[in-house]
C-alpha cells in the first residue's frame, strides 16, 4: 500500500487519476501480504521448491518406466547411476519413484490432516472465544484433557480397532493436533471480539453465526496460516513416526517414513537409501518452515523486524 | 413538540453491572424520551453512564454481569427491555442504528467498504446483493465521498479517519432508521473534521427526519446540535432541559460546574475551573445524590435522600434538594 500511496502523491494528478484506475478493485489486506511474502527471498525460494516438488510428486512418475512397486533383483542396491538416478533398493527397486510416491502420501498426509486441524480447531477455538464465560472454561478444559492423552496410543487404538486405513490416519493425526490450533483462534477471537467493529456488527442486528464466521474468523486468520505451515510438517513428521513404527502406510506402498526407516536398517552398505529420503524430507520441512517464517511478517507488518 | 407521541421513550432505566466487587450501578433511574427529528444530547463526564444508558436496552451489553434491574424502553409500542433476542436484533441496525467512536477499528479491515455496507440492507431489508449494492453506494454518495463506486471496493485501511467515520454513517442510514445513536462520533478526529461530521449529520437529520441521540462530553458539541440535553453524573440524571435552557439557565451546580469548566476564548482566563476531586466509585455510592462530595453547594440533605426532581418548566427538570429547598 505504501508504494502506490507515495506514486500517487508524487505523481500529477492526470497519473494519479490513472494510477487509481488501473487498481480499481481496492488493495485487499491479503494481497498486500503477498506482495510482501513475495519480497521475502528465502521464503519465495522455499514456495518455489515446494512448487516443484508437488509438481514432481504429481507428473513425474506417470512418464517414468518403474513403478514403486517394480522389482529387478539383478539390479539391488545399486548406487546412484544412470539408470536409477537415485539408486536401488535391496529389491532393486527405483529409489527416485518410491521417493516421489511416498511424497505423493507424506505430502496428502501433511495437507488432508492439516485441513482436519483447520477446520476442527478454527471452528471450536472460535465458539469457544466468542462464546466466552463458563461455555468457554469447559471448551477450554476439554483441551487441556485432550493434551494429556498421550497421542501415540489414541492413534495405535484407532489403528487397532478400525484397522489400518489411510484416511484414518488423516483423521487420527488431525484430531490431536487441532488442539494448538484451537488456542490460537480462541486468542485471536478473545482479542477481537474488543474491537469495535464486532461491536457495530452487533449493533446491525447480525446474527451471532454471521459474526463468528463473516467477521470473526476471517480476521483471526493470520496465525492460523502461519500456524498452518507449522502443523504441515510436524504432521509429516508424526506420519514419517508412526510409518517407522510400522503403523503407517503399508509395504509395497511408500512414504518418507517408512523410506528412511528401511534405509536406515541398509544404512552401511546403500547409504544414499538413508540419505536421498532424509534429504527431501528435510528439504521440505525447512521450506515449510521458510514460508511460515515468511507468511508471518508478510502478515504482521508491524512485528516484522526489517 | 412536546405534545406528540415520542419514537423513543426511556422510563427509570436502571442498569446494574453484578460484579465481584459487588454491584456497579451503571445508570441508576434514567428516563428520557424523544421525538421525531429531534437531537438529544447525553452530557457527562467519563463513566457517567452515557454509553452504558443506550446499549443496555439495546441489549448490547452481556448480561450478565449487566442485569437490567428495572425500567421501561419504548420504542413506538414495544418495551425493547421485555423484547426478545430476535426481536432487538431485528431493531438494531434497520429502525435504530449505531456509530461508534473509533472510526479506525469500526470497520472490518478484511472485507471491502461494500461488502459492509450491504450487511444490514441484506438483513433487515431482505434486499439481494445488487439491489443493496446500488442503496448502498448511494447512501455512501448523500454522507459526501465523491467516488462512490470505487469506494465500495475498497479497503477500510485506505481511508482516513474522517472517511471512515463517512462510511460508518453510510452504514448507519443505509436503512433509514428512525433513531441514531451515535457515541461519541467525533470524539478521535480532529476539529475541521469533527466540525464536517456534525454538519454532515444535521443536514441527514433534516433530509430523513430522523432522531439523534448525541452521546458526548463536549459542551461546544451540544450547544451548537443539540435540541434538549440530558447531564448524567455517577449513572443519575442530574438535569433534563432544551439546549437552550441548559445554557442560559443551567439550574444544577454539576452542570453550572460544568459550564464553568468550558475553556473560553472571549473571556480573559489564567486557570480554567474545574471540578475538584474525581468522579465516585460506582459500587460504593451511597442513597443521596452522587455529586454530594464534589459538590461547592451541598446541603445535609444531599448526603442521605436523593433528590426529587424539580419541574424548572415544562421541559427543564433538575435533580437538586437546592431547588425543593427554594
Amino acid at each position: 500500500m505504501s508504494s502506490t500511496l507515495v506514486t500517487t502523491m508524487d505523481s500529477s494528478p492526470e497519473q494519479a487519476q490513472l494510477l487509481t484506475s488501473t487498481d480499481d478493485a481496492g488493495i485487499s489486506p491479503w494481497k498486500d501480504a503477498f506482495h510482501r511474502l513475495l519480497r521475502n527471498k528465502i521464503a519465495v525460494c522455499g514456495i518455489v521448491f515446494l512448487i516443484v516438488e508437488v509438481t514432481a510428486c504429481i507428473v513425474f512418475p506417470w512418464f517414468s518406466r518403474y513403478s514403486f512397486e517394480t522389482q529387478n533383483l539383478e539390479a539391488a542396491l545399486s548406487p546412484p547411476s544412470a539408470q536409477y538416478w537415485l539408486g536401488s533398493d535391496a529389491l532393486g527397486r527405483d529409489l527416485l519413484v518410491r521417493i516421489l510416491y511416498g511424497g505423493r502420501i507424506s505430502l496428502m498426509v501433511g495437507v488432508l490432516a492439516t485441513f482436519v486441524t483447520v477446520l476442527v480447531g478454527v471452528v471450536y477455538g472460535a465458539v469457544s472465544g466468542f462464546l466466552g464465560g463458563r461455555t468457554d472454561n469447559v471448551m477450554m478444559r476439554v483441551v487441556d484433557a485432550l493434551y494429556a492423552l498421550p497421542f501415540v496410543f489414541l492413534v495405535i487404538i484407532l489403528m487397532v480397532f478400525f484397522g489400518r486405513n489411510i484416511f484414518l490416519l488423516f483423521i487420527a493425526l488431525g484430531l490431536t493436533q487441532w488442539l494448538t490450533m484451537a488456542r490460537i483462534v480462541r486468542g485471536q477471537v478473545i482479542s477481537l471480539k474488543q474491537k469495535e467493529f464486532i461491536e457495530a456488527a452487533h449493533s446491525m442486528g447480525i446474527s451471532n453465526t454471521a459474526i463468528v464466521f463473516r467477521h470473526l474468523i476471517p480476521n483471526s486468520l493470520g496465525p492460523v496460516i502461519v500456524y498452518l505451515t507449522l502443523t504441515i510438517p510436524e504432521v509429516i513428521l508424526q506420519e514419517a513416526f508412526l510409518s517407522f513404527l510400522g503403523l503407517g502406510v503399508q509395504a509395497p506402498m511408500a512414504s518418507w517414513g517408512t523410506l528412511i526407516a528401511s534405509g536406515v536398517g541398509s544404512m552401511e552398505v546403500a547409504p544414499w537409501l538413508l540419505i536421498f529420503p532424509a534429504l527431501v524430507l528435510s528439504l521440505t520441512l525447512f521450506s515449510l518452515n521458510f514460508l511460515g517464517d515468511g507468511l508471518r511478517d508478510a502478515l504482521d507488518p508491524k512485528g516484522a523486524k526489517d | 413538540m412536546a405534545s406528540s407521541v415520542p419514537i423513543l421513550a426511556i422510563r427509570d432505566l436502571r442498569a446494574h453491572f453484578h460484579t465481584r466487587r459487588g454491584i456497579i450501578k451503571a445508570v441508576d433511574g434514567i428516563s428520557f424520551e424523544i421525538q421525531k427529528g429531534e437531537t438529544l444530547a447525553i452530557v457527562g463526564e467519563s463513566g457517567s453512564g452515557k454509553t452504558v444508558s443506550q446499549l443496555s436496552y439495546l441489549g448490547l451489553l452481556p448480561m450478565p454481569p449487566l442485569r437490567i434491574a428495572g425500567g421501561q424502553a419504548f420504542f413506538h409500542d414495544t418495551d425493547l427491555i421485555k423484547a426478545g433476542k430476535d426481536k432487538l436484533r431485528a431493531v438494531r441496525g434497520d429502525s435504530i442504528s449505531m456509530i461508534f467512536q473509533e472510526p479506525m477499528t469500526s470497520l472490518n479491515p478484511y472485507l471491502k467498504i461494500g461488502t459492509q455496507l450491504i450487511e444490514p440492507l441484506c438483513l433487515h431489508r431482505k434486499l439481494s446483493k445488487k439491489e443493496a449494492w446500488k442503496v448502498a453506494s448511494e447512501s455512501l454518495e448523500k454522507v459526501g465521498i465523491a467516488d462512490a463506486a470505487r469506494t465500495m471496493h475498497s479497503y477500510p485501511h485506505e481511508f482516513s479517519g474522517g472517511m471512515r467515520q463517512r462510511v460508518m454513517i453510510a452504514m448507519a442510514i443505509t436503512t433509514k432508521p428512525e433513531v441514531l445513536i451515535a457515541d461519541e462520533p467525533t470524539t478521535a478526529l480532529d476539529v475541521t473534521i469533527q466540525a464536517q461530521i456534525l454538519e454532515l449529520l444535521g443536514e441527514l437529520k433534516k433530509e430523513t427526519g430522523m432522531s439523534i441521540i448525541l452521546i458526548t462530553h463536549d459542551l461546544g458539541i451540544v450547544a451548537s446540535v443539540a435540541d434538549k440535553v440530558l447531564v448524567m453524573y455517577g449513572g443519575k440524571m442530574m438535569e433534563e432541559a432544551t439546549a437552550h435552557e441548559l445554557f442560559s439557565a443551567s439550574s444544577h451546580p454539576y452542570t453550572t460546574a460544568l459550564l464553568k469548566s468550558t475553556p473560553r476564548v472571549d473571556i480573559p482566563q489564567e486557570v480554567l475551573p474545574v471540578i475538584g476531586g474525581s468522579p465516585p466509585d460506582l459500587s460504593k455510592l451511597s442513597p443521596g445524590c452522587p455529586f454530594y462530595d464534589r459538590c461547592a453547594l451541598r446541603l445535609d440533605a444531599c448526603k442521605e435522600t436523593a433528590p426529587k426532581p424539580c419541574s424548572l418548566s415544562p421541559s427543564h427538570r433538575s435533580f437538586c434538594h437546592l431547588e425543593t429547598v427554594q
